[in-house]
């Protein structure tokens, strides 16, 4: 490995591209570590924001209006405000009401939940937002007669709901599902602000230092880009592998 | 009878908008009282009002940036879209390239490209003309926005059915004639909608070029708390009334979108 750190000195020396997180040991662990606590951040947002849709696209079909009318609010607040005032609000604005603890490593007062647990949250009610209302056109394109067929089968109407319903509607709606998880992995970068110390942050750090904001932003690119493919084949693969036979667009052919 | 037929029932509209706006109503009473309780300072309200005008002077700044990247984005973003159907192999790649590459990349990363690497002012001719932060926050927001407009035009031309196309064509329409008398007149209202979309997500985006140090609306939130005292429990109702300002103008917009969407929804 030395000898590639030493290659990209030289590198750096002969050209003036400053490719810092390379060949410096400080500057490498920070951006590798910035790359795994996005990875991290966005496998988690994507794992509750998918939850949240899910859950939320069942209690949209409450029979009680006040639980439908709620969760309508919900989606339009978090629909239409930005979601950097959303994580602002949640991290300034809750994050004071709550109480400070006892941290038990350092045996100093702590804030009760951290800056990125409240990036997770914010985020993740962001895109769950966004995915009721795609697992609800998804469950809207099952064609009625499933579940009339599954009604008359006995089937309650949870059963119904994560037996029949469910199953059909995340097929459905996959594709939309995987433009929202790609521009959530996009926004993740937006836990900058709270000084989560994701890629963007370390990046940041890094090019203060080392003075290469444009070497950086262009890492910067290709990186995110990198992890957007990532996601996209393995959601194209997932579509593949859920494929029902002679069922829906994705079976017709 | 069938017991799910309430729950795929459409959602009804009037009562939802009610909702949604009680529900950002109490956020917004309920923090705001929350930090009024038990202070010696001015009250909550108080404070909003004084510095209402100053923020809502922001908030207009985001939505001048909004609009002109919006308009700079489709204006740059149709001729992208046209290069992405162009007959001609290596125009349509690289027509592709461009919109997939500024589609993919993180907005926030573009706009720091933007605002950190363009220069502060362009000398032409000798003529200095001046390049602002904001021109520059503008010129990232411009760039998803025309790449996804590229693509709104692609998916609305491909959505036209073949046979206006032949139909054209026998009737001795030449390409270009065609794509500009027959096919384009389709699509905009078929681009309407998602174009409108993308207009809310860019207005959402904007606050963004705060942490760049544009003077927008979350800026000057910061500047008033800072004003006030640095008061902690000021920060819930101030940034609720930030998030109040974009709910009244995008939920407007959103609304109106989903009614376009079914009025022009294209039938089977």
């Amino acid at each position: 490995m030395q000898v590639i750190y030493d290659w990209f000195l030289a590198f750096y020396e002969r050209t003036g591209i400053n490719l810092s997180f390379i060949y410096d040991n400080f500057d490498r662990t920070r951006i590798i570590k910035g790359f795994w606590l996005t990875i991290e951040l966005s496998m988690i947002t994507i794992a509750l924001s998918v939850i949240v849709g899910v859950v939320g696209a069942w209690l949209k079909g409450a029979r009680s209006g006040w639980v439908r009318h709620s969760v309508d609010g919900f989606i339009s607040i978090f629909r239409n405000t930005p979601p950097l005032v959303q994580i602002y609000f949640f991290y300034f604005g809750l994050g004071f009401m709550l109480p400070r603890v006892m941290d038990p490593i350092s045996g100093t007062m702590a804030p009760m939940v951290t800056n990125f647990q409240w990036a997770v949250l914010s985020l993740s009610l962001f895109a769950g937002a966004f995915n009721i209302e795609i697992f609800r056109s998804g469950m809207e394109a099952v064609p009625r007669a499933m579940v009339e067929a599954a009604d008359s089968l006995g089937y309650t109407r949870s059963q119904i709901y994560w037996h029949v319903v469910l199953p059909l509607a995340f097929r459905n709606c996959l594709p939309a599902l995987g433009n929202n998880l790609v521009n959530l992995v996009k926004t993740t970068n937006l836990a900058y602000a709270i000084a989560v110390p994701e890629m963007m942050y370390a990046a940041k750090q890094i090019w203060s230092d080392s003075s290469n904001v444009r070497e950086m932003m262009i890492f910067l690119l290709f990186a995110y880009v990198f992890l957007v493919a990532i996601l996209v084949y393995g959601l194209n693969w997932l579509e593949r592998a859920l494929r029902i036979p002679g069922y829906g667009q994705m079976g017709g052919r | 009878m069938l017991r799910l037929s309430d729950a795929l029932a459409p959602v009804h509209v009037r009562l939802t908008s009610r909702a949604a706006l009680a529900v950002a109503a109490m956020v917004f009473v309920g923090s705001s009282a929350m930090a009024a309780a038990g202070s010696a300072h001015d009250s909550v309200v108080t404070i909003l009002i004084r510095w209402a005008p100053l923020l809502l002077t922001g908030f207009l700044f985001n939505l001048l940036i909004s609009v002109l990247s919006m308009a700079v984005g489709t204006l740059a973003g149709i001729p992208l879209g046209m290069m992405q159907l162009s007959p001609l192999r290596p125009v349509s790649r690289l027509g592709y390239y461009l919109t997939q590459f500024f589609r993919n990349a993180p907005w926030l990363v573009l706009l720091f490209i933007c605002v950190m690497l363009l220069p502060f002012e362009f000398r032409v001719a000798g003529l200095r003309i001046p390049f602002p932060d904001w021109v520059k926050a503008v010129v990232g927001f411009s760039l998803p926005a025309m790449a996804n407009v590229s693509e709104i035009l692609r998916g609305a031309v491909l959505s036209v059915p073949t046979g206006q196309w032949e139909s054209a064509e026998s009737l001795g329409f030449n390409r270009r004639q065609t794509m500009f008398q027959i096919i384009l007149p389709q699509c905009i209202k078929r681009m309407l909608p998602p174009w409108m979309n993308l207009y809310s997500l860019i207005t959402m985006s904007t606050v963004t070029a705060s942490v760049v140090g544009v003077s927008e609306m979350l800026t000057m939130t910061a500047q008033v708390h800072a004003a006030e005292g640095s008061r902690p429990e000021l920060l819930a109702p101030l940034y609720s009334f930030a998030m109040l300002c974009f709910f009244v103008y995008a939920y407007p917009i959103g609304k109106w979108t989903e009614y376009l969407e079914r009025k022009y929804q294209v039938k089977d």
